[in-house]
């Protein structure tokens, strides 16, 4: 028992997604059997393996071939910048074509393939090879003739590799029944990797899938992969599990008042974005919006388009006043438009991979997503969209998806088949009411926020996307003439309201005057009164004098008494 | 192996033999090691080359342990082989070369029938 668990030792391959499937590459010092079909890249993927080995991992490698000439094999990777004759002549790669022809060959008894031994041991110990490729060794079997002595030293070669040390790829043709024609899977157990090109609705598809790997634990699905100028390319998706961190952060929808819906700030950043509607609803316009404030913000978008080319998004979105081509001159915005048909599904979406990760986008727009989905193969579409919206949550990146639905009274397939995928979806409605087509938008779910359930109604105008003040009326939100009919009754309405209230004020302003003047009257006629009353007090009293001075001048006439001190006396 | 009937020819009639070729051949056999199938092989090309090629010919044994470099060039998978380089067509014999007559249809010694 070895201390803490221990792995077989793997040799990387260097193939994108391969080494992922593996656990780390093919085992170190074992024969791999890759197989397949013609054409399905079997010398390819050896020949990578050893490039890559060379180059990479400085283990330099020896490819013998039985099909092709060392020419046309360096002719053929130079397309994938594969320079073999730079590797053989800086001693990392060696080139051995094991030309067989058969009527050249006449059997005269027992004979071993001691010979292929010798050949194979110099070129490894000439140039101290640690990987070894025979591309395809079954052709011994259509150029030597004695298959029981062949199977024997086939079983023997392989125990020899083994015993070499050397890491080698093993291919065989599909065989019927069996996973190479001469039973080769017999002898090379310890890994063996199917290759394998379908083709579905006239498109074809690469993929791979390891069969086997003793002693090693492996992705067991059917891998697609690519051959591109960059070599092969594996997409091991299916592999990842929900373990995505999620964002807190919300990125602006490009629409205020969107924004607002969305609990204030716009989508979360790395969800994912449904936008489904029927045609010319604005999808693609809401996408540009998106776009646009995020390349606002220093973002780098990438847009996916399925059904316009670059140019004619552009020149839309450039008629509502979204104009993108600044940012595509800046680098921030880049354009991938191809047709669905024109490659696979997993092309597609290795494609889009190498497109991500190639480009580091903040933002992936899918327009639309299902142009993909064509009559039978809805279950494939979503397991590619699943994959495609994991990748883009394990790098944090948001993914906006338009999705064209035929009709609006009810959702389309592929939107039932990915709602649970998206996190937040917005369905864009063309209301047909009143002889008029009006678009509106309402937010059929946004995962982890409060947001507005309000359908609201929006206008494309020159600036863009603007959503309209809501008008309800019984029969819900009303839109377009219906709305402005509302809103003209409302302002009659606040009108009607407002001259009332003038009205009464001018009333109480009249009331007031009225009584101001009751006042005055009322003030005049008391003052008039006062005047009376103190001019008769007045009067009173001065009679009041005279009587008593009267009194006086009686009193002084008749003697009556001397005369006081008071007034008058003279 | 019991069809051996040397060189007391009568003129044309009978099956197979040639008349003994005119121009010479030039046979080389790779072997690997001094193994009981490479001892067999040296002596049975030996024994045909004396029978039916008195005199017009050159064999050369290589030991391919001793010259490794040589596989490639001459394009050895099997071992034995037995490569008759001249007169062309080029041939190569893999095998013990233990049925003669075989070995003498690889020659174009004979026809094969």
């Amino acid at each position: 028992m070895t201390p803490p668990r221990a792995q077989l030792p793997k040799s990387p391959t260097g193939i994108q997604g391969l080494d992922e499937i593996t656990g780390g590459g093919l085992p170190t010092g074992r024969p791999t059997l890759v197989c397949g079909s013609a054409g399905c890249g079997k010398t390819l993927l050896a020949m990578e393996f050893l490039v890559r080995g060379a180059t990479q991992y400085h283990e330099p490698g020896v490819f013998m071939t039985f099909e092709e000439t060392g020419e046309e094999l360096t002719a053929n990777v130079a397309s994938l910048g594969f320079d073999l004759d730079d590797l053989i002549a800086h001693g990392q790669l060696a080139l051995d074509f094991v030309f067989i022809e058969r009527s050249e060959i006449e059997e005269t008894g027992e004979f071993d393939l001691e010979g292929l031994f010798i050949r194979l041991g110099y070129a490894i110990d000439t140039i101290g090879a640690k990987r070894v490729v025979l591309d395809t060794v079954e052709s011994l079997f259509a150029g030597l003739p004695n298959p029981i002595i062949l199977r024997a030293e086939l079983r023997r070669l392989f125990r020899w590799l083994k015993d070499k040390g050397v890491t080698a790829i093993i291919t065989g043709e599909r065989g019927d029944g069996q996973l190479t024609r001469q039973g080769l899977e017999e002898y090379v157990s310890d890994c063996v990797i199917v290759l394998d090109h379908r083709v579905s609705n006239l498109i074809c598809t690469r993929r791979l899938r390891v069969v086997k790997y003793r002693g090693s634990t492996h992705g067991t699905n059917e891998y697609p992969f690519l051959i591109d100028e960059d070599g092969i390319s594996v997409l091991p998706i299916t592999s990842l599990g929900l373990q995505q961190v999620v964002s807190t952060e919300q990125v602006s929808t490009g629409i205020p008042r969107l924004d607002a819906m969305l609990s204030g700030a716009g989508y979360y950043r790395g969800s994912s974005i449904l936008v489904s509607g029927t045609a010319g609803t604005g999808k693609s316009s809401l996408a540009g919006h998106f776009a646009v404030a995020a390349c606002q913000r220093g973002e780098r978008v990438l847009y996916f388009a399925f059904e316009e080319s670059a140019s004619q998004i552009m020149r839309n979105l450039r008629s509502i006043g979204i104009d993108l081509e600044p940012w595509v001159r800046q680098g921030l915005l880049q354009f991938e438009a191809t047709r669905p048909t024109f490659v696979g599904l997993e092309m597609h979406l290795t494609t889009m991979h190498k497109q991500i990760a190639g480009f580091h986008p903040g933002i992936v727009i899918v327009d639309p997503l299902n142009s993909f989905i064509n009559a039978d193969n809805e279950a494939e579409v979503k397991a590619m969209l699943m994959r495609l919206m994991d990748f883009l949550k394990m790098r944090q990146i948001t993914g906006f998806f338009t999705s064209l639905t035929s009709d609006a009274s009810q959702l389309d397939h592929t939107d039932a088949a990915v709602s649970s995928l998206i996190d937040t979806w917005l369905l864009l409605l063309a209301i047909d009411a009143g002889s008029e087509r009006n678009r509106a938008l309402s937010i059929l779910k946004s995962r982890g926020m409060a947001h507005s359930n309000q359908t609201r109604e929006f206008l494309i105008t020159a600036q863009g996307i603007e959503l309209r003040d809501v008008y309800t009326g019984p029969g819900g939100v009303l839109t377009g003439s219906a709305r402005e009919a509302q809103a003209a009754a409302e302002k009659a309405t606040r009108l009607g309201a407002q001259q009332e209230i003038e009205r009464t004020q001018r009333l109480l302003e009249r009331r007031r005057t009225a009584l101001d003047a009751q006042i005055a009257a009322l003030r005049a006629e008391f003052d008039a009164q006062e005047i009376e009353t103190l001019a008769q007090i007045e009067r009173e009293q001065a009679r009041a004098g005279q009587l008593a001075l009267e009194r006086v001048d009686m009193a002084w006439s008749r003697r009556a008494d001397a005369p006081e001190d008071t007034g008058g006396q003279p | 192996m019991s069809t051996e009937q040397p060189s007391d020819v009568p003129p044309v009639m009978e099956p197979a033999p040639v008349s003994p070729p005119p121009e010479d051949f030039l046979l080389r056999l790779y072997v690997t090691g001094v193994t009981p199938r490479s001892a067999r092989a040296i002596a049975n090309i030996k024994q045909i080359c004396e029978e039916h090629l008195e005199g017009h010919y050159a064999l050369e044994v290589v030991d391919l342990y001793q010259q490794p470099q040589l596989g490639r060039g001459e394009q050895i998978i099997a071992a034995p082989t037995l490569i008759k380089e001249l007169p062309l067509p080029l041939r190569r014999i893999i095998g013990d070369l233990s049925s003669t007559e075989r070995v003498l249809v690889g020659l174009d010694l004979r026809r094969k029938d």
